[in-house]
């Protein structure tokens, strides 16, 4: 099926879930409350790194309300919490992976670092036990950032990690880059570094965990991307639990940007405990917990040079990337910098020789893992920023350096890895250049220099990989996880529909978007479509949602169970009708026979499957309920080209986003109000990457110092403009629906189009070098440092 | 937060009288010290609530100087007719304070008496040479702020109004901390019949005056005057958000751009 499907396909249908959000009747996971709940506070970690030489629990254990505390020491035969994905270094050995206690064992490594869990009556007594444990501390050397990490005679962060390395990994060709410097006709070199962020999803995140002695089962509600996920590695790998005996429900999620897709100690602490205080226990993370201790994303330190011939096309691009893995691997923290990363560098153009080399570093710092985008906008940033770079120093206009080297013909073999299957980068360069009114910008400039201020465009031209797969090729490269999807169909006997599906939504519409595709396949109204999504109890299976592959994979998976509902269908038709099943034709929810006005509605199918009077018992089961997997081939592939306008005060550094003008190639689009919704979300979170957004520890005590919203600065609505978007489609060839993915897009384009518009207004001032954010303080100090008065 | 006892005062001499036995701290509009409780940093065994004193809020015009109730709510200020019409300054800069949620519940009071740094009300107290009429006295504005969150206040004295004289000009400019949206840096500027005052907020520990700023645009109450003047960066705050120097250099431009608003 495709974008000319009659009828839903291509509507901006309302979404059905925002009848409940908006008048409050969603269930997130702080809205459930369990008969006899008790709940659990996380004594954390003051310091950046110390040694534990003891801890005693004694007075919160005896304080009021109090049913259980425990520590690192407690946890007997329960194992660290792994990581998904096993880098192999260019040594040839797999990655150092040391232990990730679910409490602390012996040290703690960060600020935020979990030592203790109190479970209480009440989050009050809880907090109050919480206070009178004794941690004994010996304080120790922290290091925060990746440059101070491998200096020789760092302070160590895990014994397991000698020099504080985790791995140093390389993908491409490193001859064939070195020869093509060699023969550069220009050579542009940048050092650039990648900020690192704070998640900061609106729902914090959440448990509530029981166990129930009759059937020794456990149920955990908890804010996440992927149940089926957090269930296999929770019992699997940490807690020995056998998996059909934990029940794990992600109900509503308020966002999650990849925060949420990770095995946090928490959820694991509290499923351990609720069988020993054999009461439920919640938790849900303060808004300086979430700071502390969520995944932050992100904090890469880049040298990247690009290799030019003397008409401006790319020879070759060396990358060196050092990359922050924070105090533990996170669950796919070691994939975000290299598989996610170094196989994005080839961008939208043809350079035909790519070397990365990654060195991926432990620090005294919360975990980092992936944040919308996760590696491709850290990829996008590296490549688009020398590409402006080298259109400055070589006198080549930015969009035509980027059509000289765009990628024209596919499928496309990069030298990083990836296979592009279609695109059509001319089609969103020409359309966001319209968009921005790019003509016009020289007289906006020179206006605003008649105020004083400097105004600057820049552009994006990204690509991103989305729906993460084949399974067997991640396998190779090191996925201890399979990245299917799966969906079920079940149809009731009155012709109403369950789907199932593995995907999880927290904030993408999907109980929208897979509806439509649902209804209009089976020519029933959207009102008889329901998505049931987040439930390993009723979900046959999910990988969940990240990586904007949620369409791509999820909602093919599903397409895939409604092409055998319709199969079956038309056996029953057959049957029914009395006619061959090759003269079954099934559209606008009929199933006819071919030629004739003899036709019987899916709910007449429906019903006869379950009430088989007349019906082929003897060769088909009874029933309409049909689930499929779907492992996808390759990649999709969404690119496009992001513009933005800035105009700069030089009086105060304060950076105003004038103009934001999108144009991105997401294949076959179902909602196109939904999409435009993702666009805006992701330019806003990539705008606010740039301009303000920045997680900063004390480079001496290791102490968090953007620790709340007082400190930490959020993009508002104020702070962006009105963005235009538009968008292109080459529908991905791969998948039924044409789909590539919307998700992450604006996250990966914006923040290099935005900084490259602060170079460009920059230019006038000779300044060259300038890293994110684009806040008042740091724009106002490069200025004066340019041009001292 | 850790538990309290609350006590509801009856009027201005019940709630002198309860904060004078019990040690406990005022609760006015309860935006920052509600905040500090709830992160267990201020932990005050009992808590005096000013809400049901009536004759502790309202706005009063009297010819040449505005009064304004320590218990008025920012966004009754930002919303008066009365104070648009005499001192519009305060009107907006009231309307400038926290989120709709902080103007509704915060304080003239509050504010004055919790004197965080990076307050707005103190600067237009400062600059407008305001009265702070207290329980049991009252205290010229250069007197009433000591220091970070210090004031002259005694602990059983409550601010009652707060009268400011009506000025020929005043405006009031404040740069946000992209972050906190709290002054970064505020300057009130006001000129009145005995000479130019200009007050700065979020720059040092405490609101202060700025009298290289008071002697240009004592010479000339212009945009341009007040923006040449280079100000030290001695003794400014210095953080994330900003370093001494640029705060520094932002009160002359912050200065200049309210005088350019007056």
């Amino acid at each position: 099926m495709g974008a000319n499907e009659p009828g839903l396909i291509g509507q901006s249908v309302l979404r059905k879930e925002d009848a409940r959000f908006l008048t409050g009747t969603g269930q997130f996971t702080d809205d459930i409350t369990l008969p006899r709940q008790t709940y659990a506070f996380f004594l954390r970690s003051p310091h950046a790194h110390a040694r534990l030489r003891g801890v005693d629990s004694a007075k919160a254990q005896a304080a009021p309300g109090v049913l259980g505390v425990y520590t690192g020491a407690d946890l007997t035969g329960v194992n660290g919490l792994p990581c998904g994905w096993l880098i192999t270094g260019t040594d040839g050995k797999p990655m150092n992976e040391p232990p990730h206690p679910v409490l602390a064992q012996g040290k703690v490594r960060y600020v935020g670092d979990p030592v203790a869990v109190v479970v209480a009556e009440s989050l009050v007594q809880a907090k109050d036990a919480a206070e009178l444990i004794d941690v004994d501390y010996d304080v120790l050397p922290a290091v925060v950032n990746v440059v101070d990490a491998l200096k020789p005679g760092a302070p160590q962060v895990h014994d397991e990690a000698p020099g504080n390395r985790c791995y140093t990994w390389a993908l491409g060709d490193k001859s064939a880059v070195d020869a093509a410097f060699a023969r550069a006709a220009h050579v542009t070199k940048i050092d650039i570094v990648n900020n690192r962020l704070i998640p900061n999803a609106i729902e914090p995140r959440a448990a509530n965990a029981s166990h129930n002695a009759a059937d020794d089962a456990y149920t955990l509600y908890v804010t996440s991307q992927n149940p089926h996920v957090e269930r296999l590695l929770m019992t699997a790998f940490v807690l020995g639990l056998p998996e059909h005996k934990v029940r794990v429900i992600a109900p509503d999620v308020g966002g999650g940007f990849g925060s949420k897709i990770y095995l946090y100690p928490e959820e694991t602490a509290l499923v351990w405990a609720s069988k020993h205080v054999h009461r439920p226990i919640k938790w849900v993370a303060e808004r300086s917990e979430s700071f502390l201790a969520d995944a932050h994303g992100r904090d890469h330190v880049t040298h990247a040079e690009l290799a030019l011939d003397k008409n401006g096309k790319f020879l070759a691009l060396r990358v060196q990337t050092t990359a922050n893995m924070g105090a533990y691997l996170s669950t796919f923290a070691s994939c975000i910098p290299t598989i996610l990363y170094a196989t994005l560098l080839a961008g939208q153009y043809t350079t035909p020789a790519i070397f990365c080399e990654v060195t991926a570093v432990f620090t005294n710092t919360a975990p980092v893992d992936a944040y919308r985008g996760a590696g491709r906008p850290e990829a996008t940033y590296v490549v688009e920023r020398i590409v402006h770079q080298a259109a400055v120093e070589t006198g080549i206009a930015q969009d035509e350096l980027r059509r000289r080297n765009f990628i024209r013909t596919f499928p496309y073999q990069t030298p990083v890895a990836l296979n592009y299957d279609i695109g059509d980068y001319d089609a969103c360069l020409d359309e966001a250049m319209r968009m921005a009114d790019v003509k016009g910008f020289t007289a906006r400039k020179a206006e605003a220099a008649k105020r004083g201020k400097l105004r600057g465009l820049g552009y994006a031209s990204y690509i991103e990989a989305c729906g993460l797969a084949p399974s067997n090729i991640a396998g190779a490269l090191g996925a201890r996880a399979g990245l299917f999807e799966a969906g079920e169909v079940r149809v009731h006997p009155t012709g109403s529909v369950s789907v199932f599906t593995g995907s999880h939504s927290h904030g993408q519409g999907h109980e929208t978007t897979f509806a439509q595709v649902v209804a209009a396949r089976l020519g029933i109204p959207l009102a008889n479509v329901d998505i049931v999504h987040g439930d390993t109890g009723r979900v046959p299976f999910g990988m969940g949602t990240y990586g904007s592959r949620s369409l791509s994979v999820g909602g093919t998976a599903i397409v895939k169970a409604l092409d055998k509902i319709v199969a079956k269908g038309r056996k029953i038709a057959a049957h029914l009708l009395e006619a061959a099943e090759s003269d079954i034709e099934f559209s606008d929810g009929k199933f006819s026979v071919a030629g004739t006005d003899r036709s019987k509605t899916f709910g007449e199918i429906a019903l006869t499957a379950y009430v088989p009077h007349n019906y082929p018992l003897g060769t088909l089961e009874p029933g309409l309920d049909e689930t499929a997997f779907y492992d996808p081939t390759n990649f999709t592939f969404p690119a496009g080209t992001h513009i933005c306008e800035v105009e700069i005060d030089p009086d105060t550094g304060v950076v105003r986003v004038e103009r934001f003008s999108a144009c991105d190639d997401f294949g076959n689009i179902i909602n196109p109000m939904i999409v435009e919704g993702q666009v805006h979300g992701g330019v806003a979170q990539g705008i606010g990457q740039a301009l303000m957004e920045s997680c900063v520890y004390d480079r001496d005590s290791g102490q968090l110092l953007t620790g709340s919203m007082m400190d930490y600065a959020m993009p508002r609505a104020d702070d962006l403009p009105s963005f235009q978007v538009s968008t292109k489609v080459t529908p991905c060839t791969h998948n039924p629906l044409g789909a590539k993915g919307c998700g992450e897009a604006g996250a990966i384009g914006a923040p290099a189009a935005l900084m490259n518009a602060v170079m460009d207004a920059f230019a006038a001032r000779g300044i060259v070098h300038f890293d994110m954010p684009a806040s008042p303080h740091r724009v106002w100090s490069a200025l004066r440092a340019a041009q001292p008065n | 937060m850790y538990g309290f006892e609350l006590h509801q005062a009856k009027s201005i001499a019940d709630a002198t009288a309860l904060l004078g036995k019990t040690g406990g701290k005022a609760l006015a509009g309860g935006q920052s010290l509600v905040a500090a409780m709830k992160l267990r940093l201020a932990q005050p065994g009992h808590v005096v609530d000013l809400a049901g004193i009536t004759e502790l809020a309202g706005i009063r015009s009297e010819g040449s100087a505005l009064t304004i109730g320590a218990m008025t709510r920012h966004a009754d200020v930002a919303a008066s007719a009365a104070v648009k019409s005499t001192i519009p300054a305060l009107a907006s800069l009231a309307e400038g304070i926290g989120d709709r949620q902080v103007r509704n519940m915060g304080t003239l009071g509050g504010s004055l008496a919790n004197n965080d740094p990076a307050a707005d009300w103190p600067a237009a107290v400062v600059a407008l040479d305001a009265t702070i009429v207290t329980s049991k006295r009252s205290i010229g504005a250069d007197a009433f702020f000591r220091g970070m969150y210090e004031t002259a206040l005694a602990p059983d004295e409550l601010i009652t109004a707060v009268r400011f004289p009506v000025p020929q000009k005043a405006a009031y400019a404040k740069f946000r901390n992209p972050a906190s949206r709290f002054a970064l840096v505020g300057v009130f500027v006001a000129r009145t019949a005995n000479g130019v005052r200009v007050a700065v907020t979020g720059a040092g520990p405490a609101v202060f005056r700025s009298k290289p700023l008071e002697d240009a645009l004592g010479r000339a109450f212009t945009a341009d005057a007040a923006r040449a003047v280079e100000l030290p960066a001695a003794g400014l705050n210095n953080d994330l958000h900003g370093s001494a120097d640029y705060r520094a250099h932002l009160i002359s431009v912050m200065a200049a751009r309210a005088v350019a608003a007056t």
